[in-house]
Protein backbone atom coordinates (compact mmCIF):
# COMPACT_ATOMS: atom_id res chain seq x y z
CA UNK A 1 0.00 0.00 0.00
CA UNK A 2 0.96 3.26 -0.61
CA UNK A 3 2.67 5.07 2.77
CA UNK A 4 2.56 9.08 2.16
CA UNK A 5 5.95 9.17 4.16
CA UNK A 6 7.71 8.25 1.02
CA UNK A 7 6.69 11.55 -0.96
CA UNK A 8 9.81 13.80 -0.88
CA UNK A 9 7.96 17.68 -0.72
CA UNK A 10 10.01 21.09 -0.64
CA UNK A 11 12.12 22.40 -3.65
CA UNK A 12 15.37 21.87 -1.78
CA UNK A 13 14.69 18.21 -0.81
CA UNK A 14 13.35 16.94 -3.70
CA UNK A 15 16.28 19.27 -5.93
CA UNK A 16 18.96 17.94 -3.42
CA UNK A 17 17.60 14.42 -4.08
CA UNK A 18 17.56 14.34 -7.62
CA UNK A 19 20.15 16.37 -8.40
CA UNK A 20 21.14 14.63 -11.57
CA UNK A 21 17.65 15.10 -12.73
CA UNK A 22 18.26 17.07 -16.22
CA UNK A 23 14.92 18.85 -15.90
CA UNK A 24 15.62 19.43 -12.05
CA UNK A 25 19.00 21.10 -13.66
CA UNK A 26 16.92 23.41 -15.91
CA UNK A 27 14.71 24.47 -13.47
CA UNK A 28 16.85 25.42 -10.74
CA UNK A 29 16.20 28.97 -10.98
CA UNK A 30 12.39 29.54 -11.91
CA UNK A 31 11.13 26.01 -9.31
CA UNK A 32 8.93 27.81 -6.72
CA UNK A 33 7.53 24.59 -5.27
CA UNK A 34 8.12 20.79 -6.08
CA UNK A 35 7.80 17.22 -4.92
CA UNK A 36 8.03 13.61 -5.92
CA UNK A 37 5.65 11.44 -5.26
CA UNK A 38 4.19 7.82 -6.33
CA UNK A 39 7.98 7.96 -8.48
CA UNK A 40 6.36 11.22 -10.21
CA UNK A 41 8.05 14.62 -10.34
CA UNK A 42 5.93 17.63 -10.39
CA UNK A 43 7.81 21.42 -10.86
CA UNK A 44 5.34 23.97 -9.91
CA UNK A 45 6.28 27.74 -11.00
CA UNK A 46 5.32 30.97 -11.26
CA UNK A 47 2.53 32.10 -13.80
CA UNK A 48 5.22 34.79 -15.55
CA UNK A 49 7.86 31.92 -16.01
CA UNK A 50 5.73 29.18 -17.74
CA UNK A 51 6.97 30.16 -21.05
CA UNK A 52 10.60 29.84 -19.89
CA UNK A 53 10.19 26.66 -18.06
CA UNK A 54 8.76 24.66 -20.81
CA UNK A 55 11.58 26.16 -23.68
CA UNK A 56 14.18 25.27 -20.62
CA UNK A 57 12.84 21.70 -20.57
CA UNK A 58 12.54 21.28 -23.92
CA UNK A 59 16.08 22.33 -24.77
CA UNK A 60 16.86 19.86 -21.97
CA UNK A 61 15.33 16.80 -23.80
CA UNK A 62 11.72 16.69 -22.98
CA UNK A 63 10.58 17.10 -26.57
CA UNK A 64 6.86 15.53 -26.51
CA UNK A 65 3.95 17.93 -24.68
CA UNK A 66 1.21 14.96 -23.76
CA UNK A 67 -1.51 16.64 -22.19
CA UNK A 68 -2.56 20.34 -20.78
CA UNK A 69 -5.21 20.55 -18.03
CA UNK A 70 -6.32 22.31 -15.02
CA UNK A 71 -7.94 21.32 -11.45
CA UNK A 72 -9.88 23.92 -9.71
CA UNK A 73 -9.49 23.84 -5.76
CA UNK A 74 -12.50 25.87 -5.23
CA UNK A 75 -12.98 27.67 -2.13
CA UNK A 76 -9.45 27.82 -1.42
CA UNK A 77 -6.78 29.89 -3.09
CA UNK A 78 -4.94 29.87 -5.40
CA UNK A 79 -7.49 28.41 -7.21
CA UNK A 80 -6.60 26.70 -10.20
CA UNK A 81 -3.90 24.62 -11.07
CA UNK A 82 -2.53 24.07 -14.41
CA UNK A 83 -1.00 20.84 -15.23
CA UNK A 84 1.62 20.48 -17.61
CA UNK A 85 2.48 16.43 -18.78
CA UNK A 86 5.94 16.63 -20.61
CA UNK A 87 7.74 13.64 -22.22
CA UNK A 88 11.62 12.93 -22.53
CA UNK A 89 11.48 9.97 -25.47
CA UNK A 90 15.31 9.87 -25.34
CA UNK A 91 15.59 9.55 -21.18
CA UNK A 92 12.22 7.92 -21.31
CA UNK A 93 11.03 9.86 -18.67
CA UNK A 94 7.87 12.42 -17.86
CA UNK A 95 7.83 15.54 -15.38
CA UNK A 96 4.87 17.31 -14.50
CA UNK A 97 4.94 21.16 -14.46
CA UNK A 98 2.29 23.09 -12.43
CA UNK A 99 1.24 26.62 -12.00
CA UNK A 100 -1.26 28.29 -9.36
CA UNK A 101 -3.75 31.11 -10.28
CA UNK A 102 -6.26 33.28 -8.51
CA UNK A 103 -9.48 32.84 -9.39
CA UNK A 104 -9.68 36.66 -9.16
CA UNK A 105 -7.25 36.56 -12.27
CA UNK A 106 -7.21 33.21 -13.40
CA UNK A 107 -4.95 33.98 -16.80
CA UNK A 108 -1.39 33.02 -18.25
CA UNK A 109 0.42 32.66 -21.11
CA UNK A 110 0.01 30.10 -23.89
CA UNK A 111 3.06 27.78 -24.55
CA UNK A 112 1.58 27.30 -28.51
CA UNK A 113 4.73 29.15 -29.21
CA UNK A 114 7.07 26.01 -27.65
CA UNK A 115 4.61 23.41 -28.55
CA UNK A 116 1.89 23.90 -31.18
CA UNK A 117 0.14 21.02 -29.86
CA UNK A 118 -0.77 23.05 -27.05
CA UNK A 119 -3.14 25.04 -29.11
CA UNK A 120 -6.38 22.48 -28.44
CA UNK A 121 -5.58 21.16 -25.00
CA UNK A 122 -5.49 25.74 -23.69
CA UNK A 123 -8.92 25.67 -25.89
CA UNK A 124 -10.31 22.89 -23.42
CA UNK A 125 -9.34 24.50 -20.31
CA UNK A 126 -10.16 27.78 -21.24
CA UNK A 127 -13.80 26.27 -22.33
CA UNK A 128 -14.28 23.89 -18.74
CA UNK A 129 -12.42 25.99 -16.93
CA UNK A 130 -12.33 29.80 -17.98
CA UNK A 131 -8.61 29.90 -17.42
CA UNK A 132 -7.33 32.46 -20.42
CA UNK A 133 -3.93 31.98 -22.00
CA UNK A 134 -2.22 35.01 -23.58
CA UNK A 135 -0.76 35.20 -27.07
CA UNK A 136 -3.35 31.72 -28.00
CA UNK A 137 -4.10 32.16 -31.92
CA UNK A 138 -7.83 30.51 -31.58
CA UNK A 139 -8.87 31.16 -27.75
CA UNK A 140 -12.26 29.66 -28.41
CA UNK A 141 -14.66 27.28 -27.08
CA UNK A 142 -14.05 23.56 -28.07
CA UNK A 143 -16.18 21.37 -26.19
CA UNK A 144 -18.96 23.29 -25.60
CA UNK A 145 -21.47 25.36 -27.26
CA UNK A 146 -20.07 28.55 -28.52
CA UNK A 147 -23.45 30.71 -26.36
CA UNK A 148 -22.46 28.53 -23.32
CA UNK A 149 -22.79 29.84 -20.39
CA UNK A 150 -20.49 29.42 -17.89
CA UNK A 151 -17.48 26.93 -17.54
CA UNK A 152 -18.53 23.13 -16.67
CA UNK A 153 -15.51 22.02 -14.90
CA UNK A 154 -15.45 24.50 -11.72
CA UNK A 155 -16.22 23.09 -9.14
CA UNK A 156 -18.70 25.73 -8.31
CA UNK A 157 -20.85 25.13 -11.29
CA UNK A 158 -24.37 23.70 -10.61
CA UNK A 159 -24.95 20.39 -12.20
CA UNK A 160 -27.91 20.68 -13.43
CA UNK A 161 -27.11 24.36 -15.45
CA UNK A 162 -28.07 27.69 -14.23
CA UNK A 163 -31.58 28.90 -13.94
CA UNK B 1 -47.79 25.61 -47.95
CA UNK B 2 -47.88 21.64 -47.00
CA UNK B 3 -47.42 21.05 -43.24
CA UNK B 4 -44.62 18.65 -44.23
CA UNK B 5 -42.36 21.25 -45.81
CA UNK B 6 -40.21 23.41 -43.29
CA UNK B 7 -40.97 27.01 -42.18
CA UNK B 8 -38.82 29.54 -44.10
CA UNK B 9 -37.36 31.01 -40.79
CA UNK B 10 -35.52 27.62 -40.16
CA UNK B 11 -32.94 27.55 -43.22
CA UNK B 12 -30.66 29.93 -42.91
CA UNK B 13 -29.12 32.12 -45.53
CA UNK B 14 -26.38 30.60 -47.52
CA UNK B 15 -23.90 33.78 -46.97
CA UNK B 16 -24.73 33.85 -43.05
CA UNK B 17 -23.28 30.60 -42.85
CA UNK B 18 -20.54 30.81 -44.85
CA UNK B 19 -20.04 33.99 -42.44
CA UNK B 20 -20.15 32.64 -39.02
CA UNK B 21 -17.91 29.65 -40.36
CA UNK B 22 -15.33 31.86 -41.31
CA UNK B 23 -15.81 34.07 -37.86
CA UNK B 24 -15.76 30.95 -35.73
CA UNK B 25 -13.21 28.84 -36.93
CA UNK B 26 -10.62 31.56 -38.27
CA UNK B 27 -10.74 30.96 -41.87
CA UNK B 28 -9.36 33.62 -43.51
CA UNK B 29 -11.71 35.44 -46.15
CA UNK B 30 -11.83 33.30 -48.92
CA UNK B 31 -9.47 34.34 -52.49
CA UNK B 32 -11.43 35.21 -56.01
CA UNK B 33 -11.52 31.47 -56.68
CA UNK B 34 -12.01 29.53 -53.24
CA UNK B 35 -15.09 28.63 -51.08
CA UNK B 36 -15.84 27.60 -47.96
CA UNK B 37 -17.34 23.73 -47.50
CA UNK B 38 -18.72 21.80 -44.57
CA UNK B 39 -18.37 18.76 -44.35
CA UNK B 40 -19.86 16.48 -41.58
CA UNK B 41 -20.93 16.10 -38.67
CA UNK B 42 -23.17 13.38 -40.63
CA UNK B 43 -21.10 12.02 -42.69
CA UNK B 44 -20.16 8.74 -42.91
CA UNK B 45 -16.20 9.07 -43.66
CA UNK B 46 -15.43 11.36 -40.73
CA UNK B 47 -15.99 7.95 -38.67
CA UNK B 48 -18.96 9.61 -36.02
CA UNK B 49 -19.74 13.39 -35.82
CA UNK B 50 -16.53 15.43 -36.88
CA UNK B 51 -17.24 18.48 -38.70
CA UNK B 52 -14.66 20.10 -40.94
CA UNK B 53 -14.89 23.73 -42.23
CA UNK B 54 -12.66 23.47 -45.45
CA UNK B 55 -12.01 26.02 -48.07
CA UNK B 56 -11.00 24.81 -51.46
CA UNK B 57 -9.56 26.03 -54.35
CA UNK B 58 -11.34 23.98 -56.97
CA UNK B 59 -10.21 20.64 -55.75
CA UNK B 60 -7.54 21.19 -53.46
CA UNK B 61 -7.82 22.09 -49.81
CA UNK B 62 -6.55 25.63 -48.83
CA UNK B 63 -7.23 25.60 -44.93
CA UNK B 64 -9.29 23.24 -43.28
CA UNK B 65 -10.33 23.81 -39.64
CA UNK B 66 -11.95 20.60 -37.33
CA UNK B 67 -14.80 21.32 -35.34
CA UNK B 68 -15.89 18.83 -32.64
CA UNK B 69 -17.96 18.84 -29.63
CA UNK B 70 -20.62 17.16 -30.54
CA UNK B 71 -20.08 14.01 -28.31
CA UNK B 72 -19.56 15.61 -25.28
CA UNK B 73 -21.24 14.70 -22.35
CA UNK B 74 -19.12 15.87 -19.74
CA UNK B 75 -17.60 12.26 -18.68
CA UNK B 76 -14.95 14.40 -16.35
CA UNK B 77 -17.75 16.02 -14.74
CA UNK B 78 -19.49 12.69 -14.14
CA UNK B 79 -16.63 10.82 -13.21
CA UNK B 80 -16.22 13.76 -9.86
CA UNK B 81 -19.68 12.62 -8.63
CA UNK B 82 -18.78 8.40 -8.48
CA UNK B 83 -16.92 6.57 -6.12
CA UNK B 84 -13.50 5.41 -7.60
CA UNK B 85 -14.78 2.20 -8.68
CA UNK B 86 -17.81 3.30 -10.16
CA UNK B 87 -16.16 5.39 -13.02
CA UNK B 88 -14.95 2.23 -14.37
CA UNK B 89 -17.67 1.52 -16.78
CA UNK B 90 -17.83 5.15 -17.82
CA UNK B 91 -13.98 4.38 -18.88
CA UNK B 92 -15.42 2.08 -21.88
CA UNK B 93 -17.86 4.44 -23.22
CA UNK B 94 -15.08 7.06 -23.74
CA UNK B 95 -13.42 5.30 -26.45
CA UNK B 96 -16.41 2.51 -27.37
CA UNK B 97 -13.57 0.60 -29.69
CA UNK B 98 -10.71 -0.09 -26.82
CA UNK B 99 -13.00 -1.00 -23.88
CA UNK B 100 -10.18 -2.55 -22.09
CA UNK B 101 -7.52 -0.40 -22.60
CA UNK B 102 -9.63 2.44 -21.24
CA UNK B 103 -10.39 0.13 -18.24
CA UNK B 104 -6.18 -0.63 -18.03
CA UNK B 105 -5.33 2.91 -17.97
CA UNK B 106 -7.67 3.91 -15.08
CA UNK B 107 -6.89 1.14 -12.94
CA UNK B 108 -3.57 1.39 -13.02
CA UNK B 109 -3.92 5.19 -12.63
CA UNK B 110 -5.70 4.53 -9.12
CA UNK B 111 -3.80 1.53 -8.12
CA UNK B 112 -0.58 3.41 -8.17
CA UNK B 113 -2.50 5.81 -6.39
CA UNK B 114 -3.30 3.39 -3.42
CA UNK B 115 -0.03 1.41 -4.15
CA UNK B 116 -1.57 -1.62 -4.96
CA UNK B 117 0.24 -4.79 -6.56
CA UNK B 118 -1.50 -6.77 -8.77
CA UNK B 119 -0.85 -10.73 -9.25
CA UNK B 120 1.02 -11.98 -12.10
CA UNK B 121 -1.85 -13.60 -13.68
CA UNK B 122 -4.37 -10.74 -13.53
CA UNK B 123 -1.44 -8.66 -15.40
CA UNK B 124 -0.84 -11.27 -17.79
CA UNK B 125 -4.89 -11.40 -18.32
CA UNK B 126 -5.01 -7.90 -18.76
CA UNK B 127 -2.00 -7.88 -21.23
CA UNK B 128 -3.66 -10.72 -23.51
CA UNK B 129 -6.83 -8.95 -23.29
CA UNK B 130 -5.63 -5.90 -24.53
CA UNK B 131 -4.16 -7.13 -27.16
CA UNK B 132 -7.14 -8.86 -28.91
CA UNK B 133 -8.79 -5.03 -28.01
CA UNK B 134 -5.72 -3.76 -30.14
CA UNK B 135 -6.46 -6.17 -32.89
CA UNK B 136 -10.42 -5.85 -32.60
CA UNK B 137 -9.64 -2.18 -32.91
CA UNK B 138 -7.26 -2.32 -35.77
CA UNK B 139 -9.88 -4.37 -37.58
CA UNK B 140 -12.40 -1.59 -37.29
CA UNK B 141 -10.11 0.69 -38.71
CA UNK B 142 -9.01 -1.45 -41.70
CA UNK B 143 -12.83 -2.59 -42.44
CA UNK B 144 -13.89 1.52 -41.93
CA UNK B 145 -10.79 3.03 -44.05
CA UNK B 146 -10.76 0.49 -46.71
CA UNK B 147 -14.47 1.10 -47.26
CA UNK B 148 -14.03 4.68 -47.41
CA UNK B 149 -11.91 4.43 -50.16
CA UNK B 150 -13.81 2.14 -51.91
CA UNK B 151 -12.77 -1.37 -50.77
CA UNK B 152 -16.13 -2.85 -49.70
CA UNK B 153 -15.10 -5.97 -49.22
CA UNK B 154 -12.33 -5.93 -46.71
CA UNK B 155 -15.26 -4.77 -44.24
CA UNK B 156 -16.92 -7.96 -44.04
CA UNK B 157 -13.69 -9.73 -43.95
CA UNK B 158 -12.24 -7.79 -40.78
CA UNK B 159 -16.24 -7.89 -39.30
CA UNK B 160 -15.55 -11.40 -39.20
CA UNK B 161 -12.67 -11.83 -37.18
CA UNK B 162 -14.20 -8.66 -34.86
CA UNK B 163 -16.87 -11.00 -34.38
CA UNK B 164 -14.63 -13.90 -32.87
CA UNK B 165 -13.31 -11.45 -30.60
CA UNK B 166 -16.20 -10.04 -29.48
CA UNK B 167 -17.82 -13.25 -28.48
CA UNK B 168 -13.75 -13.86 -26.43
CA UNK B 169 -14.85 -10.49 -24.55
CA UNK B 170 -18.72 -11.93 -23.96
CA UNK B 171 -17.49 -14.85 -23.08
CA UNK B 172 -15.05 -13.40 -20.29
CA UNK B 173 -17.32 -10.18 -18.63
CA UNK B 174 -20.75 -10.58 -20.24
CA UNK B 175 -20.82 -8.01 -22.37
CA UNK B 176 -19.34 -7.82 -26.42
CA UNK B 177 -18.45 -4.40 -26.17
CA UNK B 178 -18.93 -1.78 -23.20
CA UNK B 179 -16.75 -4.56 -20.95
CA UNK B 180 -15.89 -3.14 -17.50
CA UNK B 181 -14.14 -6.62 -16.95
CA UNK B 182 -11.24 -4.84 -15.12
CA UNK B 183 -11.33 -3.50 -11.73
CA UNK B 184 -9.33 -1.49 -9.37
CA UNK B 185 -7.10 -3.89 -7.77
CA UNK B 186 -7.13 -7.04 -10.26
CA UNK B 187 -10.34 -8.44 -12.51
CA UNK B 188 -13.90 -9.00 -11.72
CA UNK B 189 -14.40 -12.46 -12.29
CA UNK B 190 -12.07 -15.56 -12.84
CA UNK B 191 -12.38 -15.99 -17.43
CA UNK B 192 -14.51 -19.12 -17.92
CA UNK B 193 -12.98 -22.49 -18.81
CA UNK B 194 -13.24 -22.34 -22.47
CA UNK B 195 -11.55 -19.13 -22.54
CA UNK B 196 -8.33 -20.08 -23.25
CA UNK B 197 -9.47 -22.54 -25.96
CA UNK B 198 -11.28 -19.70 -27.57
CA UNK B 199 -8.22 -17.61 -27.71
CA UNK B 200 -6.23 -20.47 -29.04
CA UNK B 201 -8.35 -21.30 -31.69
CA UNK B 202 -8.23 -17.36 -32.35
CA UNK B 203 -4.72 -17.01 -32.26
CA UNK B 204 -4.63 -19.94 -34.90
CA UNK B 205 -6.62 -18.40 -37.45
CA UNK B 206 -5.59 -14.92 -37.20
CA UNK B 207 -2.15 -14.73 -39.27
CA UNK B 208 -3.62 -16.48 -42.01
CA UNK B 209 -6.84 -13.46 -42.05
CA UNK B 210 -4.20 -10.70 -41.84
CA UNK B 211 -2.63 -12.15 -45.01
CA UNK B 212 -6.28 -12.29 -46.65
CA UNK B 213 -6.98 -8.47 -46.06
CA UNK B 214 -3.39 -7.90 -47.72
CA UNK B 215 -4.15 -9.98 -50.70
CA UNK B 216 -7.39 -7.91 -51.19
CA UNK B 217 -5.33 -4.52 -51.07
CA UNK B 218 -1.63 -4.37 -50.67
CA UNK B 219 -1.35 -5.28 -54.26
CA UNK B 220 -4.50 -3.35 -55.44
CA UNK B 221 -3.41 -0.53 -58.03
CA UNK B 222 -6.54 1.50 -56.64
CA UNK B 223 -5.74 1.31 -52.96
CA UNK B 224 -2.30 2.34 -53.94
CA UNK B 225 -2.73 5.16 -56.14
CA UNK B 226 -5.02 6.50 -53.39
CA UNK B 227 -2.99 6.29 -50.48
CA UNK B 228 0.63 5.99 -51.28
CA UNK B 229 2.61 9.54 -50.71
CA UNK B 230 -0.73 10.95 -49.16
CA UNK B 231 -1.06 12.87 -46.56
CA UNK B 232 2.23 13.34 -45.51
CA UNK B 233 3.38 14.53 -41.84
CA UNK B 234 7.13 15.02 -41.13
CA UNK B 235 8.38 13.46 -37.80
CA UNK B 236 9.32 16.96 -36.59
CA UNK B 237 5.33 18.13 -37.27
CA UNK B 238 4.47 14.57 -35.20
CA UNK B 239 5.68 15.70 -32.45
CA UNK B 240 5.56 19.33 -32.53
CA UNK B 241 1.67 18.36 -32.80
CA UNK B 242 0.99 15.81 -30.31
CA UNK B 243 0.37 13.03 -32.90
CA UNK B 244 1.08 9.79 -30.81
CA UNK B 245 0.31 5.72 -31.56
CA UNK B 246 0.77 4.77 -35.44
CA UNK B 247 0.52 7.83 -36.99
CA UNK B 248 3.78 8.83 -35.00
CA UNK B 249 5.49 5.53 -35.96
CA UNK B 250 4.77 6.05 -39.38
CA UNK B 251 6.72 9.65 -39.44
CA UNK B 252 9.85 7.38 -38.19
CA UNK B 253 9.37 8.08 -34.70
CA UNK B 254 10.53 4.95 -32.47
CA UNK B 255 8.48 5.41 -29.60
CA UNK B 256 6.12 3.18 -28.81
CA UNK B 257 4.31 2.82 -24.31
CA UNK B 258 4.44 -0.88 -23.71
CA UNK B 259 8.12 -1.00 -24.56
CA UNK B 260 9.76 2.02 -23.24
CA UNK B 261 7.59 2.75 -20.40
CA UNK B 262 6.46 -0.70 -19.43
CA UNK B 263 3.29 -1.42 -17.49
CA UNK B 264 0.71 -4.37 -16.13
CA UNK B 265 4.32 -6.20 -17.10
CA UNK B 266 4.81 -5.65 -20.47
CA UNK B 267 8.85 -6.08 -19.85
CA UNK B 268 8.38 -9.51 -19.81
CA UNK B 269 7.03 -9.86 -23.72
CA UNK B 270 9.05 -9.70 -26.85
CA UNK B 271 7.89 -7.77 -29.72
CA UNK B 272 8.84 -5.88 -32.59
CA UNK B 273 7.79 -2.08 -32.87
CA UNK B 274 7.14 -1.52 -36.52
CA UNK B 275 8.54 1.68 -38.07
CA UNK B 276 8.56 3.53 -40.91
CA UNK B 277 10.06 6.40 -42.78
CA UNK B 278 7.33 7.15 -45.63
CA UNK B 279 5.33 9.91 -43.39
CA UNK B 280 2.26 8.98 -45.54
CA UNK B 281 -1.37 7.01 -45.71
CA UNK B 282 0.51 4.16 -46.79
CA UNK B 283 2.93 3.90 -44.33
CA UNK B 284 0.14 3.80 -41.46
CA UNK B 285 -1.60 1.01 -43.03
CA UNK B 286 1.71 -1.04 -43.28
CA UNK B 287 2.45 -0.40 -39.77
CA UNK B 288 -1.01 -0.90 -38.12
CA UNK B 289 -1.13 -4.33 -40.30
CA UNK B 290 2.13 -5.48 -38.58
CA UNK B 291 0.84 -4.43 -35.33
CA UNK B 292 -1.69 -7.00 -35.70
CA UNK B 293 1.21 -9.62 -36.09
CA UNK B 294 2.65 -8.54 -33.02
CA UNK B 295 -0.14 -8.31 -31.41
CA UNK B 296 -1.17 -11.82 -32.35
CA UNK B 297 2.66 -12.78 -30.69
CA UNK B 298 1.68 -11.15 -27.32
CA UNK B 299 -1.20 -12.87 -26.69
CA UNK B 300 0.38 -15.89 -27.89
CA UNK B 301 3.37 -15.43 -25.48
CA UNK B 302 0.68 -14.42 -22.88
CA UNK B 303 -1.18 -17.32 -22.95
CA UNK B 304 1.94 -19.43 -22.81
CA UNK B 305 3.65 -17.71 -19.96
CA UNK B 306 0.13 -17.35 -18.10
CA UNK B 307 0.63 -18.53 -14.46
CA UNK B 308 -1.28 -22.12 -14.20
CA UNK B 309 -3.14 -20.95 -10.92
CA UNK B 310 -2.93 -17.49 -8.06
CA UNK B 311 -4.94 -14.92 -7.24
CA UNK B 312 -6.44 -12.54 -10.02
CA UNK B 313 -7.19 -9.76 -7.30
CA UNK B 314 -4.54 -8.05 -5.19
CA UNK B 315 -5.04 -8.66 -1.35
CA UNK B 316 -7.07 -5.63 -0.13
CA UNK B 317 -9.89 -6.82 1.29
CA UNK B 318 -11.01 -2.88 1.56
CA UNK B 319 -10.76 -2.11 -2.09
CA UNK B 320 -11.47 -5.36 -3.66
CA UNK B 321 -15.26 -7.00 -3.57
CA UNK B 322 -15.08 -10.09 -1.48
CA UNK B 323 -15.78 -13.61 -2.95
CA UNK B 324 -19.72 -14.06 -3.17
CA UNK B 325 -18.84 -17.49 -0.98
CA UNK B 326 -16.86 -16.30 1.57
CA UNK B 327 -19.26 -13.33 1.55
CA UNK B 328 -21.82 -16.04 3.12
CA UNK B 329 -19.43 -17.77 5.86
CA UNK B 330 -17.63 -14.70 7.08
CA UNK B 331 -18.81 -11.70 8.89
CA UNK B 332 -15.57 -9.64 7.56
CA UNK B 333 -15.91 -10.38 4.50
CA UNK B 334 -19.90 -9.32 4.28
CA UNK B 335 -18.84 -6.09 6.26
CA UNK B 336 -16.17 -4.98 3.64
CA UNK B 337 -18.84 -5.74 0.78
CA UNK B 338 -21.25 -3.41 3.05
CA UNK B 339 -18.68 -0.66 3.00
CA UNK B 340 -17.11 -0.93 -0.31
CA UNK B 341 -20.62 -0.74 -2.03
CA UNK B 342 -22.46 1.91 0.54
CA UNK B 343 -19.30 4.47 0.87
CA UNK B 344 -16.58 3.52 -1.60
CA UNK B 345 -13.22 3.59 -0.46
CA UNK B 346 -10.83 6.49 0.56
CA UNK B 347 -7.81 6.81 -1.82
CA UNK B 348 -4.29 8.44 0.11
CA UNK B 349 -4.52 12.23 -1.26
CA UNK B 350 -2.12 12.32 -4.35
CA UNK B 351 -2.02 13.40 -8.16
CA UNK B 352 -1.23 10.92 -10.76
CA UNK B 353 -0.55 10.28 -14.59
CA UNK B 354 -0.56 6.80 -16.24
CA UNK B 355 -0.56 6.67 -19.75
CA UNK B 356 -0.50 3.27 -21.81
CA UNK B 357 -0.30 2.96 -25.58
CA UNK B 358 -3.96 2.53 -26.90
CA UNK B 359 -4.31 1.23 -29.95
CA UNK B 360 -5.03 5.13 -31.45
CA UNK B 361 -1.50 6.17 -29.50
CA UNK B 362 -0.89 7.64 -26.01
CA UNK B 363 -4.09 7.05 -23.89
CA UNK B 364 -3.36 8.77 -20.33
CA UNK B 365 -5.26 9.28 -17.31
CA UNK B 366 -4.68 12.25 -14.51
CA UNK B 367 -6.49 11.06 -11.51
CA UNK B 368 -6.34 13.75 -8.89
CA UNK B 369 -7.21 12.62 -5.06
CA UNK B 370 -7.71 14.48 -1.82
CA UNK B 371 -8.46 11.99 -0.09
CA UNK B 372 -11.77 10.86 0.13
CA UNK B 373 -13.90 7.87 -1.78
CA UNK B 374 -14.37 9.98 -5.03
CA UNK B 375 -11.95 11.04 -7.55
CA UNK B 376 -11.62 15.19 -7.00
CA UNK B 377 -10.52 15.20 -10.48
CA UNK B 378 -10.12 12.57 -13.93
CA UNK B 379 -8.90 13.99 -16.87
CA UNK B 380 -8.22 12.03 -19.88
CA UNK B 381 -5.26 12.74 -22.39
CA UNK B 382 -6.85 11.39 -25.55
CA UNK B 383 -4.78 9.88 -28.75
CA UNK B 384 -7.60 11.20 -31.28
CA UNK B 385 -7.83 14.50 -29.56
CA UNK B 386 -4.23 15.28 -29.77
CA UNK B 387 -3.75 13.82 -33.67
CA UNK B 388 -6.57 16.01 -34.95
CA UNK B 389 -4.59 18.76 -34.59
CA UNK B 390 -2.28 17.83 -37.25
CA UNK B 391 -5.12 17.02 -39.94
CA UNK B 392 -4.90 20.55 -41.40
CA UNK B 393 -0.85 20.09 -41.56
CA UNK B 394 -1.48 16.93 -43.81
CA UNK B 395 -4.29 17.76 -46.23
CA UNK B 396 -3.21 21.25 -46.96
CA UNK B 397 -2.58 21.63 -50.47
CA UNK B 398 -4.13 17.91 -51.48
CA UNK B 399 -7.15 16.88 -53.14
CA UNK B 400 -10.44 16.89 -51.22
CA UNK B 401 -11.18 13.45 -51.63
CA UNK B 402 -7.38 12.79 -50.01
CA UNK B 403 -9.15 14.73 -46.66
CA UNK B 404 -11.33 11.15 -46.65
CA UNK B 405 -8.24 9.01 -46.68
CA UNK B 406 -5.97 11.22 -43.76
CA UNK B 407 -9.03 11.18 -41.66
CA UNK B 408 -9.25 7.09 -41.83
CA UNK B 409 -5.53 6.83 -41.79
CA UNK B 410 -5.53 8.80 -38.31
CA UNK B 411 -8.22 6.12 -36.65
CA UNK B 412 -10.44 9.04 -35.39
CA UNK B 413 -12.83 7.67 -32.40
CA UNK B 414 -14.79 10.93 -32.03
CA UNK B 415 -16.21 9.46 -28.47
CA UNK B 416 -13.06 9.73 -27.02
CA UNK B 417 -12.04 13.09 -28.91
CA UNK B 418 -15.07 14.67 -27.00
CA UNK B 419 -15.24 12.90 -24.23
Amino acid sequence: MYDPSSAVTGTQAVFAAHAENVAVKALASLATDAKFDRKELTVTVARENIVAACQAVQQAGYNFLEDVTAVDWYPSEPRFQITYHILSMTLKERIRLAVRLDGEDAALESITSVWPSANFYEREVFDLFGVRFGGHPNLTRIMMPTDWNGHPLRKDYPVEGYR
Amino acid sequence: MSPTAAPDMLIPDVEDVVADAKRRYGVPPPQDQTMVINMGPQHPSTHGVLRLVLEIDGESVVSLAPDIGYLHTGIEKTCEAKFYQQVVPLTDRIDYLCPMTNNLAYCLAVEKLLGLEIPERAQYLRVLLNELTRIQSHLVWLGTHAMDIGALTVFLYCFREREEILRIFENVSGQRMMTSYFRVGGLALEPPLDFYKQVEHFLKIMPDRITQYEDLLTGNPIWINRIKGVGYLSAADAIALGVTGPPLRASGVDWDLRRDMPYSGYEKFQFKVPISNDCDVWARYVIRMEEMRESVKICRQALNGMPASGPITADAPKIILPEREKMKTQMEALIHHFKIVTEGFPVPAGEVYQAVESPRGEMGYYVVSDGTAKPYRVHMRNPSFATLQALETMCKGRLLADVVAVIGSIDIVLGETDR
